[in-house]
């Protein structure tokens, strides 16, 4: 239990996917202009992230990973082993966007409200890199199935926080007095890197 | 035909440029830039990607259902993708390992999808081809601007070489520890984008 509630902080605050590996970054600077509509897609991301990354981690220990399907095959020779690892980036997506597009489905029959609420925010979830990025990393580190859901959910409410946080200042900013030049995506810019800054001083906690 | 090939071909870099104003593709264009040579190969990776994304999309254009369109860019994308990391595998394993997650990141790269779809499904394959070349330099510039500023002031190099010779090496430049980190980037794409907006002002935004 323990050694999952430390991937769970570890993955919000150490690890964010937005502000240490800067993944999903074009969602992230283009709709942070309210809050509002920031934690409707803060919520569909960690949504999509808790399912796609264990599904994905099933078929990639069950298919892909190099050796996986010898049982199934009655293949006992090493060297005729079988390794579809290369398959796994055009496999990912693919899950993803069948996740994605089942996810509304479901969404549309059973929850029009929240469907209404997310709105576009749902079909652009397939091209955010979190979600693809969250399931990389899950085969680099080697996950299991367990590790692996907590790994999902902690990258979506990590990715959350940053996208809120930073609407809140950009909803703040409009008070304030911005060079020309810079108004819009230039500042946004820059607020982002000091966020980033101010996330690295948790890369100092070891869990 | 001509003057019109070399618009489409030179407009993304400044006057339209994928990062600084389309506000896409900006995740690798942050994690990817602490060195020259990184950044050269990313630029190079993305070129190719979105140039033969944007032909055969185009090449196929008026066959593709609108109702399935992303699923067939994303598979045509993503084989691209796998083409291009394998190469990488094969020829330059080290920096493959550098590049880690973020060459199979292109996929889910916004420039490659938002070109597909905003202009490869509307134009002929010729200028699609070029409209992707276009995009792929622009990506690059700023790549290469960001990475030039933070290799040469974080490390004192250029592609490896020393230029400014660190004071721990026995030379008189004390390196700039703040660029050697990936978030100085957004600070650098950040005042990038001042300078092409104020050189270009109708490309200031409104609020």
């Amino acid at each position: 239990m323990e050694h999952y509630l430390s991937i769970f902080i570890k993955t919000i605050f150490i690890e964010n996917m937005a502000l240490s590996f800067f993944l999903g970054m074009c969602t992230f600077l283009a709709v942070s202009k309210k809050v509002s509509t920031a934690i409707g897609l803060g919520v569909a991301v960690v949504v999509v992230l808790g399912l796609a990354v264990p599904v994905n981690q099933i078929i990639y220990q069950a298919i892909l990973a190099p050796g996986a399907l010898d049982g199934l095959m009655g293949i006992t020779d090493p060297a005729k082993s079988i390794d579809l690892s290369f398959l796994s980036f055009i496999t990912f997506i693919g899950v993803i966007a069948a996740l994605v597009q089942i996810l509304e489905m479901v969404l549309d029959k059973y929850f029009p409200a929240l469907y209404q609420a997310l709105g576009i925010f749902l079909p652009l979830i397939t091209v955010n890199c979190a979600i693809f990025g969250a399931v990389s990393f899950m085969v680099a580190k080697n996950l299991t199935l367990g590790e692996s859901f907590v790994y999902g959910l902690g990258s979506g409410v990590g990715w959350m926080l940053a996208i809120v946080l930073l609407a809140g200042l950009r909803e703040k900013m409009k008070y304030s007095d911005v060079p020309d030049g810079l108004k819009g995506l230039g500042i946004t810019f820059i607020t982002a890197g000091l966020m980033a800054f101010g996330f690295l001083s948790f890369g100092g906690i070891s869990l | 035909m001509a003057s019109e090939a070399k618009k489409v071909l030179t407009a993304p870099i400044v006057d339209n440029n994928p990062i600084a104003l389309q506000v896409l593709g900006i995740c690798s264009a942050l994690a990817v830039t602490s060195s020259m040579a990184n950044a050269m190969v990313m630029t190079i990776a993305v070129v190719m990607v979105t140039a033969f994304s944007n032909l055969f999309i185009s090449i196929i254009r008026n066959q593709i259902p609108s109702s399935v369109r992303i699923i067939v860019q994303m598979a045509i994308i993503a084989s691209l993708v796998i083409v291009v990391d394998q190469v990488l595998k094969a020829f330059s394993y080290q920096l493959s390992k550098e590049l880690s997650v973020y060459i199979g990141l292109i996929i889910t790269n916004c420039i490659v999808m938002g070109r597909a779809e905003a202009f490869a499904m509307k134009e002929k394959p010729g200028v699609s081809f070029l409209d992707g070349i276009g995009n792929g330099l622009g990506y690059g510039f700023i790549l290469i601007t960001v990475a030039f500023f933070r290799e040469l002031l974080g490390f004192g190099t250029f592609f490896g070489i020393e230029v400014l010779p660190l004071v721990q090496n026995g030379g008189w430049y004390q390196g700039n520890g703040l660029l050697v980190l990936p978030f100085s980037s957004f600070f650098i794409i950040g005042l990038v984008i001042w300078a092409i907006r104020q050189a270009k002002p109708d490309q200031v935004e409104k609020d």
